[in-house]
């Protein structure tokens, strides 16, 4: 689970980069997505860089998705009856890791068929027009909301996942507790604030 | 004071149980939880009821025998041990739900008392270290820096009781085990057996049929000695550590 996490996590934070660009304007945009497919250039071959990503992020995605359905079919077994009174417990970042996860694994699905493939994109999707297509996209409602909430939920199990993964690889400790939580949080809101930004931007106006 | 009362009543392992509702009246606020349901149960003999098991030994927060949760806190409100909860805690009118420790690997015995024994074989695959018998050996004969030497006092404060376990919503028994292994492995004492320790008792962990780890904190936050929540990333630290050179 950590380090298929952190593996997506890094991804993000180059993700999130390359999307900013978006404000920059069409030119630099498309080009930057016309670089992902010459990365590498000479020595491989049109898009193989990408390719390698592609398949490193979905070998990750699918570590990430049995380990979590090994472990939480291993935890609802270990407590089998619940307790009469219940309360709430942990933080609502932490209770929600197992939704959060299947909600962003729905929205990676619809994300590629949107802005990669084009197969649910309206307004006349264009490989090679990536500017084109990211504003099509959120100048629908239901975009802007897949996105959004996709959004949201990328910064609570990022918040959670973390600092999780700190303990796991056994980095954590009681002397680094803060400044780990500190990074969490940051990841998280960074992430957040950034992605949310371009749908933001394509509503008000300011990119178009 | 006086209180109404939810308790767990499960008469075998086998039985199916039932929260059964009892009224206790008399309740002194300086009474602990545990003398508390002693009133109660001097009630129901004298009317010729079974009275309700709990397990107690101690009864001064050390032993790690009582383990009752009390509104769905393991061992109630207060951070400490269910013996060394008071009725001040409570107001009187009180409706108090009282429930076992939940988890697979603590099957229910009879009403709150649940089967621990769990625990007893995580200690066996290594909770102990391999020293000479006979007399004492001279205390400075071994020099233990004072970081460690804090380190291993901080762990060796867990009295097994397993409210970690209780609390946790996985049934994990990460924080109990860390704080032994935690507490061997930093000693030179516990060295011989180091990598075997780490490595048998957190397999003996897993076949006991305990939850995995989420890291949601619940254990630390019951925990009624205060073993603190890294504990998990330092014994992860050491099995990982234990991984790697047994692999070489
Ligand atoms: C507002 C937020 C986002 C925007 C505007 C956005 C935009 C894009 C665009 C335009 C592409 C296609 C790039 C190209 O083909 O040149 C893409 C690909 C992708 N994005 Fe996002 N993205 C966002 C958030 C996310 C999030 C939160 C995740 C992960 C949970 C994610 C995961 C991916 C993946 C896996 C790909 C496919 C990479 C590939 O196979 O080519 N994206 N995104
Ligand atoms: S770690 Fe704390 S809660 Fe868990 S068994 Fe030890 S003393 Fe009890
Ligand atoms: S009875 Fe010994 S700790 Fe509570």
């Amino acid at each position: 689970m950590a380090v298929s996490g952190l593996i997506m996590l890094g991804y993000l934070v180059a993700h999130v980069m390359g999307n900013l660009k978006v404000f920059f304007g069409p030119g630099e945009f498309n080009a930057y997505g016309h670089w992902l497919r010459t990365m590498g250039d000479p020595v491989l071959h049109y898009s193989w860089a990408l390719w390698l990503v592609r398949i490193v992020l979905l070998a990750a995605v699918a570590a990430h998705a049995v380990s979590a359905y090994q472990l939480s079919r291993r935890d609802i077994k270990a407590r089998p009856t619940a307790y009469v009174h219940r309360r709430r417990g942990a933080s609502y970042a932490t209770r929600t890791m197992r939704w959060g996860g299947i909600i962003l694994a729905l929205f990676i699905v619809w994300h590629i068929l949107d802005l990669t493939t084009g197969t649910v994109h309206t307004g006349g999707f264009e490989e090679g027009k990536p500017y084109q297509n990211v504003v099509d996209t959120f100048s629908t409602w239901y975009g802007n909301v897949i996105y959004i909430v996709a959004m949201l939920a990328v910064g609570l199990h990022v918040r959670h996942g973390f600092w999780s993964a700190a303990q796991t690889l056994g980095v954590g400790s009681a002397r680094r507790d803060r400044a780990l939580k500190l990074i969490a949080n940051g990841l998280a809101l960074v992430l957040t604030v950034g992605f949310i930004s371009v749908p933001v931007a394509v509503m008000t106006g300011v990119v178009s | 004071m006086k209180l109404n009362l939810r308790v767990w009543r499960q008469k075998n392992a086998d039985a199916p149980g039932d929260m059964a509702t009892y009224e206790v009246d008399g309740i002194s606020s300086d009474m602990s939880f545990l003398e508390m349901l002693d009133t109660l149960n001097e009630e129901l003999i004298l009317r010729g009821e079974d009275p309700v098991a709990f397990d107690h030994d101690c009864r001064e927060g050390i032993c790690g025998a009582c383990s009752l949760v009390i509104n769905g806190d393991a061992h109630g409100p207060e951070r400490t041990t269910t013996c060394q909860l008071h009725m001040r805690s409570f107001q009187d009118g009180d409706t108090i739900d009282v429930e076992p420790w939940r988890a697979a690997a603590f099957p229910v015995v009879k009403d709150l008392v649940v089967d621990r024994s769990a625990f007893d074989r995580i200690i066996q695959a290594g909770g102990y270290i391999s020293a000479p018998t006979g007399s004492a050996p001279e205390a400075h004969a071994t020099p233990v820096p004072k970081a460690d030497a804090d380190f291993a006092f901080e762990h060796a404060e867990c009295i097994g009781c397993g409210a970690c376990v209780a609390a946790c919503p996985n049934g994990s028994a990460m924080l109990f085990t860390s704080a032994k292994i935690n507490h061997l492995n930093v000693l030179p004492q516990g060295a011989p057996e180091r990598e075997t320790r780490v490595l048998d008792m957190v397999a003996t962990m897993d076949e006991e049929g305990f939850g995995g780890c989420t890291l949601t904190g619940e254990c630390a936050t019951a925990c009624p000695k205060g073993i603190p929540l890294p504990s998990i990333a330092a014994m992860n630290k050491e099995w990982l550590r234990a991984t790697r050179k047994s692999r070489r």
